[in-house]
């Protein structure tokens, strides 16, 4: 038992331990100094970034600039920046919040979090002790600006084909950097630059570059899709000089310092979608209430009903799934001693381990998000589709999350790759229990689950993790190392992963919050884990099933089905009569409650 | 120089208010700091940092108001006082209120007290008044603007719109009218500071007062949302006609004129 438990709280251990309701953090347990850091940044966003936000999609750059050094000053750049070099060092849950309420920024959501992510954090995490007292103390207030530049023309996925070169000098003193990095978010003003270049054309390595050098410029600004306020321009690298101590990490590990930030950087994108989805349905909530056709609101017909209901349901689940990842990063920081703490490596070590998460939090908020935000704007018809409202901005910011940080689909690939290398290292006992399921599967008797409250969706869980084992171990028994090449297969086995990590989340929030204050006073968290699993539940059957075909045949493949039929045998609940439940509660509310 | 804050916890008037049997529903309401008490606290912190001392936020409610109280020495107060009314088993109304901080402040020493000018839940305006007339002191309420120099203090107060200017002296207490200055946002080294401030928490008892002696002296007997905005009316016809019916309507229906 104790085994299986801290296996739950590794990284991707979900898959083959059990989680307890009280091993998960959830947004229950944010704390009162939570709760003020939150309306801290939700009235600077309200108070000054949303009058400005026409000033800012204008491009009008020294108004962001102003406004990131005003946010400096309320603290709001330094909560990852540790005390020591001028920043709050405040805890993980603490800075997602602070990312949330940001989301209502809209483009300049970007600018922030671009500065005080991928821009400060690779010298947090990777910097050394001067490059530190250097660089963070300026960054925490805002008085200099971060960009991180690893996308080049020609790489974008494949972000370590780099052609970015960079040459130590005849005097052992400086890297001659040359190159051009391209779609540098707040390139327009940043300061100081992370830039990926090959020492030699070959070793990948980071560099702490600064505008101030001679030979760096940028391009003109980028004409885009959405997320116009931010500034995204090409970065142009003519013989820049760069000293050889603003080397970041070590030379030829460029790699480690990329994929661990792109790793938080995922978790936190995975968070600003929350924190946007939560704007879109309120919007959308609002307006159905207040629109009129035929003489009655349009949040009295049903099918705006439908939409309400399944956009909350969506929203619940992965607000439940981004803040327990952000809970065990905690979990497993507060496992360092206080002098690893101090180690960035160690803190993005410890992050990382939850890679798997991390990518799943990617690609699932900022679907979700773009669920959220088209159906927001379908609510509004006509209107929706007018760039006076919001929805109509929100939708097309919306688009670029499931590019970025890695796509959709370079993260859904990562999901099953790591979990196979994590196996085959022996962090995960998967092998193991992919051979016994394979007995256990053809004993075994669908059972019938009570009918208190999370049982069934507890027993669909304890399930939906042997689809994962039968899918995934057929996979990698048939294929072996060809695996990789399976790509539609290897996306599918994501698909169920992550539907396994957010029913998950979303019945231990569900329990724990019963726990606390009783089953009746958490009736809609109730009916948005019912929903969800149900929905979920039956993707994985659709999805395990193609797999399966795909893989195996005849009788083999008809054994296997009905195996599958087995795991995935319920009883069906209404999910129409709980989205019309669910959807009268946030149009009561009018914005998305728990 | 010693400043005391006299502040409420009221709920959001911007939320949506429900109200069940003449009773606010607490269970969806919002709470915040009183919008002009937060002119208050961003006042007394401002005269603080010029003059040096203290700021003392003082309220009278429950425990839930300790998180307002929270907020006030993110902002940057010194102290938190909660005078908690829990176990008052008598009605409570600004009378009850006034007479408990009133009993609090005696035992202070201060030189200026600062509230709101008014509570956005209810509109009273009466506390801050009745505890100066309590310790008998000096008061100027709906203030826009406020100099000390030593014991003199040069006022601006809002006049229905205009603006009067007053010349008084310390201990004073003043009420802070919208104008006063912008209230900051709680930083976050505020916030961190804040959990380790001292919030203090007093009954009645701890005041020497006695229950029935500050019970209410006024009844709430309803409480009810203003009626919903119906639609409007166009008139329409020659201009002549609109004039007349406007008229009549105006008359007759809306019973104005």
């Amino acid at each position: 038992m104790n085994n299986t438990m801290e296996m739950g709280v590794k990284g991707a251990g979900f898959l083959v331990g059990e989680v307890q309701a009280d091993q998960v953090f959830t947004p229950e347990d944010f704390t009162e100094e939570h709760e003020m850091i939150a309306k801290t940044t939700e009235d600077f966003v309200l108070g000054e970034v949303v009058p400005v936000k026409e000033n800012i999609e204008n491009h009008e750059f020294d108004i962001s600039v102003k406004l990131l050094k005003q946010a400096g000053e309320l603290g709001l750049l330094g909560a990852d920046v540790p005390e020591k070099y001028g920043g709050l060092g405040l805890d993980k849950i603490s800075s997602s919040l602070i990312t949330e309420k940001f989301a209502r920024a809209g483009a300049f959501s970007l600018s922030h979090g671009a500065h005080v992510g991928i821009g400060s954090l690779p010298i947090v995490f990777f910097g050394n002790e001067e490059q530190k007292k250097k660089y963070l103390p300026a960054l925490a207030t805002g008085e200099k600006i971060a960009a991180y530049a690893l996308t080049e023309p020609s790489s974008g996925s494949d972000a370590l084909g780099a052609k970015t070169t960079a040459v130590l000098n005849e005097e052992g003193t400086h890297y001659i950097l040359n190159g051009e990095k391209q779609w540098i978010t707040n390139s327009g003003f940043a300061d100081v630059f992370v830039v990926y270049a090959k020492v030699n054309g070959e070793h990948f390595s980071a560099f702490i570059v600064e505008r101030e050098f001679e030979g760096v410029s940028t391009g003109p600004e980028e004409k885009k899709m959405g997320i116009k306020g931010s500034s995204t321009r090409t970065l142009l690298l003519d013989n820049v000089k760069v000293p050889k101590e603003n080397v970041l990490g070590e030379v030829g590990r460029g790699h480690v310092i990329a994929f661990n930030i792109l790793n938080i950087g995922r978790y936190k994108l995975g968070i600003g979608c929350v924190g946007a989805a939560k704007r879109a349905l309120q919007l959308a909530a609002e307006y159905a209430n207040e629109r009129k056709q035929f003489n009655v609101p349009i949040a009295s017909f049903r099918a705006i009903q439908e939409k309400i209901g399944t956009m909350a349901t969506e929203l619940y689940a992965q607000e439940s799934a981004l803040y327990r990842t952000g809970g065990l990063f905690e979990e497993n920081m507060s496992k360092l001693t206080a002098e690893e703490q101090e180690n960035g490596g160690k803190v993005a070590a410890a992050i990382a381990e939850y890679a798997v998460e991390c990518s799943l939090n990617k690609f699932a908020a900022s679907e979700m998000l773009d669920y959220v935000a088209d159906e927001a704007v379908q609510i509004y018809g006509g209107y929706g589709f007018m760039s006076e409202y919001e929805v109509e901005t929100i939708y097309r910011d919306s688009r670029i999350n499931r590019i970025f940080e890695g796509t959709n689909e370079i993260n859904r690939l990562l999901v099953p790759g790591t979990i196979l290398k994590k196996a085959l290292k022996g962090e995960l006992p998967l092998l193991q229990k992919a051979q016994s399921l394979q007995e256990e599967l053809m004993m075994m008797m669908p059972e019938e689950p009570g009918d208190a409250p999370l049982e069934q969706e507890k027993y669909l869980l304890h399930n939906m993790k042997k689809v994962f084992l039968m899918v995934a171990g057929t996979g990698a028994q048939k294929y072996e190392t060809a695996l990789e090449k399976e790509q539609e297969l290897l996306l599918k086995v994501a698909d169920i992963v992550s539907d396994i990590y957010s029913i998950e989340s979303a019945i231990l929030r569900t329990e724990k919050a019963i726990n606390k204050n009783g089953t009746e006073k958490e009736a809609l968290k109730l009916k948005y884990t019912a929903v969800f699993t149900e929905e979920a539940v039956n993707r994985i059957e659709q999805t395990a099933k193609e797999s399966l075909i795909h893989m195996e045949e005849g009788d083999t493949l008809r054994t296997m089905l009905s195996m599958l039929r087995k795991l995935t045998r319920h009883n069906p609940i209404d999910v129409i009569a709980l989205k019309r439940e669910i959807a009268k509660e946030v149009l009561k509310e009018q914005k998305y409650v728990v | 120089m010693n400043i005391f804050v006299l502040m409420k916890r009221t709920f959001d008037t911007e939320e949506k208010i429900v109200i069940n049997d003449g009773v606010v529903d607490e269970e969806g309401a919002e709470f915040i700091i009183n919008p002009y008490d937060e002119y208050a606290i961003e006042e007394a912190i401002v005269l603080r940092d010029e003059h040096g001392g203290e700021v003392t936020v003082v309220t009278v409610g429950d425990e839930e108001a300790e998180k307002e109280l929270r907020t006030a020495l993110a902002m940057g107060a010194d102290k938190a006082v909660l005078i908690d009314m829990e176990d008052f088993d008598e009605e409570i109304d600004h009378f009850t209120v006034a007479e408990a901080l009133t009993a609090y402040l005696k035992e202070q020493d201060y030189d200026i007290i600062l509230g709101g000018n008014v509570a956005v839940d209810d509109g009273a305006g009466q506390v801050a008044p009745r505890v100066a007339e309590g310790l008998g002191i000096n008061q100027v309420t709906t203030i826009t603007g406020i100099q000390v120099d030593g014991e003199k203090v040069e006022i601006e107060r809002d006049v229905e719109g205009d603006v009067e200017k007053i010349e008084t002296s310390l201990p004073l207490l003043v009420t802070c009218q919208q104008g006063l200055n912008e209230p900051r946002y709680p930083s976050l080294p505020g916030i961190m500071k804040a959990k380790k401030k001292p919030l203090d928490t007093l009954d009645i008892d701890d005041l020497d007062l006695d229950e029935e002696e500050i019970a209410a002296k006024t009844k709430t007997l309803d409480k009810y949302l203003p009626p919903e905005k119906g639609a409007g009316k166009v008139l329409e016809g020659e201009i002549d006609e609109q004039v007349n019916e406007l008229v009549s309507l105006l008359k007759n229906e809306a019973k104005v004129i």
